[in-house]
């Protein structure tokens, strides 16, 4: 019980006791499901279908995990997080990883006690205006009223870009990514700031997306990525390596479609080491060989992934850009398996 | 009991500890005692425990480093680089501000409902009713966000305000309704300007010791001198004169639309209105339960004996029945300011930043001292809850039945 308290030690603590004990792996496994904390509803991103199926690019991360430790795509129990919740839910056991567009930082990684995995996608901080407004740069905004996911480094980014442009502005602080599209959409503020691939897919489900544009300016840096708790560096290892093996398989060339076949017939030794038919990797991590192939084959590689919830192919409509493969001349760059 | 008559001494023996009625409840008291201390000191060495086990400790630091975020509503001077103490500040400013409006404007709407739910009129009576019932079976959360909803999405935005032919336009050139909140001239103090506030004091002063004045002579001589249009004048004349005398020291500064919002003026804005006004609709309905069950409380026969003595309906009411009403009224009124103040935590719900959504939301966040900031709170929420209390329960005593 070394990990469950914190907010709710205050609330329920020694009762709640004995959660995680010494492996989340373990823990996974015996539970039979993944316990993965999303955001409550970014399309693209995380959010459930028509049908109550969570879908999405953070979603992939989560079912890949769950097919490489359980062979189940769909034992995830889904957890959707606020920007407020989300780290106290982590730190307290309840989900068992974090992949919720979050930010890597330093006091998030050292302070907070959490262990980024990998960066599966680096955005920054953009801004989203009507058409109608007139505005063709951020720095144009002065003395405007600013939508903003409160609890986020956004909303720190936001303070100090037009501290340091001296200029004024006023913030409307909301909880979630609908609550901030409603106020926007009434107009009651002029723009709204987040990650500019938050931005696209929100604009995405807008009725008329034509009549919003985003500015030039992108604030800040934001490496997003999954996350886990400090202290249970096995659990951290796989699922940074879940991360890495579809990172990889991109660069490789196995996809969805052919991995079972690049399995066996391929020659290449990073592929076979991957795929598992070859050496011991998927043992060092405490899971069976076929871990990788199976994360790949139920969810595809990191750039089908991509294509298939947030590419230009769909209405969110996100170029690669910085989250092409290094040798695209991306900043997307996995460790190699050897 | 058999305590009165004075039992021979026995010696006491451990059995009477469980079979003797004089010692089993503090024996039982003594167990829960125990019990509590011994749940209590277990889950504070579980916190100091987990904590140290996870490296964390219990510090403050942090409330003096800089918050690094803005507030849009703030009473003080405070901005991105000031410290989390002043965030935390602004907040608990923030928390007074609605509390205070909250309970004046709900003990308004309380008062007005509970008495007119008594009326003979069968429509007044039964709206009181259906508004009673409504309000006060529908959680105040869901209140907020109704009132906030309907605020944005059916006032204009300050964009509505642009152009040749405006869709909107400001009421007298001076307020500007909008879905952002609303906007009122602000005064602006000239030089001068303290002696007519200083006369408007005094004029206050003037008029409350004119009533005193008034009702000691009606006491003592039985000579009734007019209450109205002699207060009322007390109160406006001099200040005005003063106002005019000085040559107009305090001009008023319009909101006008400038860049993206309106400037200038007092902007009150959208999430307080929405709050103020749930919280005291819906702590207005309880109030009026109480208000109806303080007036039922006092008897018919004193209702009938003022009328026999020829007093006007209006004057039963306010002599005579709720000065007896209020005995009853005050001491459930208490915890309804209590829950004012309680509830208006929820405030985040709108973006408005109480102490809970500077403290307890975005400092806790952004710091990530979830224990520091909620025991902070309670420590807060404690203080002010038992001010109240207190503040409250001295007028209580001072309407209190008086035993002689």
């Amino acid at each position: 019980m070394t990990k469950s308290v914190l907010l709710g030690a205050l609330t329920v603590a020694g009762l709640a006791a004995g959660a995680a004990a010494a492996g989340t792996l373990d823990d996974v496994k015996t539970r039979g499901t993944l316990n993965c904390g999303v955001t409550t509803g970014l399309v693209g991103f995380a959010a459930p279908d028509a049908n109550g199926e969570w879908n999405g690019f953070d979603v992939s991360v989560c079912r890949a995990v769950a097919a490489a430790v359980l062979g189940d795509p769909n034992a995830v129990e889904f957890v959707p997080t606020t920007g407020k919740t989300r780290f106290t839910a982590l730190a307290s056991g309840e989900i068992d990883m974090l992949a919720r567009n979050t930010t890597w930082t330093f006091s998030r990684d050292v302070d907070l006690k959490f262990t980024f995995v990998g960066v599966n996608y680096y955005d920054g901080q953009g801004f989203m205006v009507p058409k109608a407004l007139g505005v063709s740069s951020a720095k144009d905004l002065d003395g405007a009223t600013v939508c903003i996911q409160t609890g986020t480094t956004t909303e720190l980014n936001l303070a100090d870009f037009f501290r340091a442009n001296n200029i004024s502005y006023e913030p409307v602080p909301i909880e979630t990514n609908a609550e901030g599209q409603q106020q926007y959409l009434a107009g009651a503020c002029d723009t709204y700031t987040t990650d500019a691939s938050g931005l696209a897919a929100t604009r995405a489900t807008f009725e008329n997306p034509g009549d919003h544009v985003l500015l030039p300016e992108i604030i800040s840096k934001e490496p997003l990525g999954p996350l886990v708790r400090h202290g249970d560096d096995e659990w951290a290892d796989v699922v940074r390596w879940t991360l890495n093996a579809l990172i990889t398989a991109e660069e490789l060339g196995v996809t969805s479609a052919n991995v079972s076949e690049m399995a066996t017939s391929s020659g290449n030794p990073e592929v076979k080491r991957l795929l598992g038919t070859e050496g011991t990797l998927g043992e060092m991590l405490g899971l069976d060989a076929d871990w990788a192939q199976r994360a790949i084959a139920t969810q595809g590689n990191y750039g089908e992934i991509f294509a298939k919830n947030i590419g230009e192919e769909t209405p969110i409509a996100l170029a690669r850009g910085l989250n092409a493969q290094w040798t695209n001349g991306g900043l997307i760059y996995s460790p190699p398996f050897r | 009991m058999t305590t009165m008559t004075d039992p021979p001494r026995e010696s006491f023996r451990l059995s009477m500890l469980i079979n003797d009625t004089r010692y089993r409840s503090m024996t039982f008291q003594a167990i829960a005692l125990f019990s509590l201390i011994v749940a209590i000191a277990y889950l504070a060495n579980n916190l100091l425990t987990n904590l140290a086990a996870q490296g964390l400790n219990i510090a403050y630091d942090f409330l003096g480093d800089p918050a690094g975020y803005d507030i849009n509503q703030r009473l003080i001077e405070y901005d991105s680089q000031s410290s989390n103490a002043r965030a935390a500040v602004v907040g608990i400013l923030n928390t007074l501000l609605v509390a205070f409006l909250a309970c004046f404007m709900a003990t308004v709407f309380g008062v007005i409902a509970g008495v007119l739910r008594l009326s003979k009129n069968w429509l007044v009576s039964k709206l009181m009713a259906f508004y009673v019932e409504i309000f006060r079976n529908i959680p105040v959360l869901i209140w907020i966000i109704i009132i906030f909803t309907i605020m944005t999405a059916v006032m204009p935005a300050p964009r509505a305000f642009r152009g040749d032919e405006p869709e909107a336009t400001m009421l007298f050139g001076a307020f500007a309704f909008t879905n952002r909140g609303v906007y009122i001239p602000a005064p602006v103090w000239g030089p001068g300007s303290m002696v007519v506030v200083l006369t408007f004091l005094a004029s206050i002063a003037g008029v409350i010791g004119y009533r005193r004045y008034a009702t000691n002579l009606l006491y003592a001589t039985g000579k009734l001198l007019p209450m109205g249009w002699p207060s009322l004048a007390i109160f406006f004349v001099p200040t005005i004169l003063v106002y005019l005398i000085m040559g107009r020291p305090i001009g008023l500064e319009y909101p006008e639309l400038g860049g993206f919002n309106f400037r200038g003026g007092i902007q009150i804005g959208a999430p307080l209105i929405a709050l103020w006004f749930a919280l005291s609709i819906y702590t207005g309905a309880f109030i009026a339960e109480n208000v109806r069950a303080g007036i039922q409380s006092v008897s018919k026969g004193q209702t009938e004996a003022a009328s026999a003595l020829g007093l006007r309906p209006n004057r039963v009411m306010n002599l005579v029945v709720l000065p007896q009403a209020l005995r009853v009224i005050i001491p459930p009124l208490i915890s309804q300011y209590l829950n004012i103040t309680k509830n208006s935590s929820l405030a985040i719900a709108v973006g408005y930043a109480d102490i809970t959504a500077t403290l307890g939301g975005i400092t806790l966040n952004q710091t990530g001292r979830a224990i520091e900031c909620v025991l902070l709170l309670m420590l807060f929420y404690l203080t002010i809850s038992l001010s109240i209390s207190g503040i409250m329960n001295v007028y209580n005593k001072s309407v209190a039945l008086k035993e002689r």
